[in-house]
């Protein structure tokens, strides 16, 4: 019990002195320093291999299911690239999808149709289509960049009964679906743990929730990885779950794993 | 080495060994049916033909990944057409991949190109013109490939060491000249024949918002020019004459925000007439449209040619008009409408559809549909009572 409180009152102290000079700030430069310690918690993890399946439902409870592995390599001064390759449904088994995530230029994409032998790339602009008929857009599946967006910091706050900061965050690119979203980031390891989304016209559009979390260590630094994320779309009651089988680090992929010979090669 | 050891040991190799020669096989099948909307033009058409294809897949990896066997042979089997009626092995290659080279021996298909209506720049593969009529299906092409990479972009050399002979619809087939042509009757200007070595080259990169591709091919045209004969009956046929060719191509895209851009251009010498061709036009797409979560695309694209009498180049002077509508749903639902006007004579068009949707994870139906017409001797004379709807039903292993 003493152990307990000691406890509390180390946290608490921690909490006044972040809280202290954080308070003092305005809250476009807070939401700007939250959105760039949730950059440096995740920065160094270099590379990762992981195989997930995504579960599709439409308002009618109608269900299908995609099994996908996704490749990813941490760009430093750049966004990630990602190698996505589907396994079913079985009609586009081999179709694969690169990806390079910019923070301020327009991301480049290309998909891999294996029927027809053909690289094709994408439009950047389309970033907000729905990637493979899911609820998640395409820019919802590329990574996080801090310039990516303006913030605003809101509150202070609890969730599942942990300290979280909200704070919104605006796309800075116009070709955004989004006006804005709302993100709620645990203060005890900055990971994100819900995201309410807001379409152009400013109408609440889709809620994202992480769940089972889990740590991999990678030279002595903890990286935390949502295996479970689940979006809902308010507006047309259909939701996507997102579920992470595994996931491995230190794969020793580099750029040339990445690139459009690796895509037709991709299975 | 202690007994432990020793069993352990064994059971490490029999994993590694049953890990080596796992081997996974997928791959489709699928039941088709043809109905021509007019009565056949020729004796000896049908108004309507049935046919099943299957085209399982097996694959093998070993050495890490770094090499693969991939095996994909295809059979048809059409109820009037007996040319028609055919097998082919898709691909039987060899891939071993190093870190800036990878090499692919043995059977494959490649795709070279950007545009949408014609494909100008490909010609690694011969068509498999019995397949379907918009020349997308192709036969696999025997190869060595050696290609390498870096940041400056992708080199691939090809010696392709056999030549395929491009198919044709049979006396009881649809979709052909009053007489057939005699695909086996070929003629070719090497006495090599199908012997004969051609080689390609290509170099292709990605330049930020650009995609370049430059080729260059040296060998037997893959597009047969059309001449007649007589049989030992004194009945006239017609017979595909396949010529040495060189072919340079250019192919470029531009991404331009929902547009892209794009554009292929040849020159092909060692036919009867040395000729350019260039088929450029953008596709445009919005996503979302009306409150749907439906992309939507427009697509049109010039075609040039400067040939005026070649039976395959019927993109002389044409526009190519085409919506791609993606329904971003569950069963994947996707259609492609496309029209192309001759803008010489009003009176020649071709047009389609083609429409498809999962039923299961594992059936997909597929619906096409094709309509010419010609009012002056043109290919689409040929076939202008060859409108057809086809509905095809495809299982998934």
């Amino acid at each position: 019990m003493k152990f307990v409180s000691r406890l509390n009152l180390v946290w608490l102290c921690a909490a006044m002195i972040i809280a202290g000079p954080v308070a003092a700030q305005n809250a476009v430069e807070q939401g700007l320093t939250i959105a760039k310690e949730r950059k440096a918690r995740d920065s160094g993890w270099n590379n990762s291999v992981a195989s997930m399946t995504m579960t599709l439902r439409n308002s009618q409870g109608q269900e299908a299911t995609r099994e996908m592995r996704v490749s990813s390599l941490e760009m430093q001064q750049d966004g990630d690239k990602a190698l996505t390759v589907f396994d079913s449904p079985r009609d586009v088994a081999g179709t694969a999808f690169l990806s390079f995530s910019h923070a301020m230029e327009a991301d480049e994409q290309w998909i891999y149709l294996p029927a027809v032998k053909r690289v094709k790339r994408i439009a950047s602009r389309n970033k907000s289509g729905p990637f493979m008929s899911s609820e998640f857009a395409f820019e919802d599946m590329t990574s996080f960049e801090v310039e990516k967006f303006t913030y605003n910091f809101l509150r202070e706050d609890k969730y599942e009964g942990e300290k979280v900061f909200v704070m919104e965050q605006m796309p800075q690119d116009e070709f955004s679906g989004y006006s804005k979203q709302i993100v709620w980031i645990d203060q005890a390891h900055y990971r994100v743990r819900k995201v309410e989304f807001f379409d152009r016209k400013g109408d609440a559009l889709k809620t994202l929730e992480f769940e089972d979390y889990q740590s991999h260590e990678i030279d002595g630094k903890q990286f935390w990885r949502p295996y479970r994320s689940f979006m809902y779309n308010q507006q047309t009651g259909k939701s996507t779950e997102l579920k992470t089988n595994s996931l491995e680090f230190e794969q020793g992929l580099d750029e040339s794993d990445f690139d459009k010979n690796s895509l037709r090669r991709a299975r | 080495m202690t007994k432990p050891q020793l069993v352990s040991a064994a059971v490490m190799l029999t994993a590694a060994f049953s890990a080596a020669a796992e081997i996974e096989i997928g791959g489709s099948a699928s039941a088709e049916g043809r109905y021509f909307l007019q009565d056949a033009l020729y004796p000896g058409q049908p108004r309507s033909q049935v046919s099943v294809a299957i085209e399982p897949e097996f694959y093998t990896e070993w050495n890490d990944g770094d090499d693969s066997l991939l095996v994909r042979p295809f059979a048809r089997y059409d109820q009037r057409d007996d040319e028609r009626t055919h097998m082919d092995l898709r691909e039987f290659q060899w891939l071993h991949v190093a870190d800036n080279w990878e090499t692919r021996v043995g059977v494959g298909k490649v795709f070279w190109g950007q545009t949408e209506s014609l494909h100008l720049v490909d010609i690694i593969n011969q068509t498999d013109m019995v397949e379907q009529v918009d020349g997308e299906e192709k036969l696999g092409q025997p190869m060595v490939n050696f290609t390498t990479y870096g940041d400056w972009g992708t080199v691939s050399a090809f010696v392709l060491p056999y030549f395929r002979e491009r198919t044709f619809a049979g006396p009881e087939g649809r979709l052909r000249p009053p007489t057939p042509i005699y695909g086996d009757r070929a003629q070719y200007e090497s006495g090599a024949q199908q012997q004969h070595l051609d080689y390609a080259l290509r170099y292709q990169n990605s330049l930020g918002d650009w995609e370049l591709g430059v080729s260059f091919f040296d060998g037997t045209t893959r597009e047969p020019e059309l001449t007649t004969d007589f049989d030992e009956a004194g009945q006239s046929y017609i017979l595909p004459y396949y010529a040495q060719v060189k072919q340079y191509g250019v192919d470029l895209l531009k991404v331009q925000g929902a547009w892209l851009l794009k554009f292929e251009g040849i020159y092909r010498s060692g036919q009867s007439e040395d000729f350019t061709a260039a088929v450029a036009g953008f596709e445009r797409t919005t996503v979302g449209v009306m409150g749907t979560n439906h992309d939507l695309g427009f697509l049109m694209e010039y075609q040039f040619d400067e040939r005026d009498n070649n039976f395959f180049a019927t993109g002389q002077n044409d526009l190519m008009m085409g919506v791609r509508w993606t329904f971003n749903d569950i069963d994947g639902t996707e259609v492609l409408a496309g029209y192309i006007q001759d803008l010489d004579e009003s009176g020649t068009y071709s047009g389609f559809i083609e429409a498809s949707s999962r039923m299961t994870d594992n059936w997909r139906w597929k619906l096409d549909a094709y309509f010419f017409s010609a009012d002056v001797v043109d290919t689409y004379l040929y076939m202008r009572r060859d409108d057809q709807v086809q509905m095809t039903l495809e299982y998934f292993f």
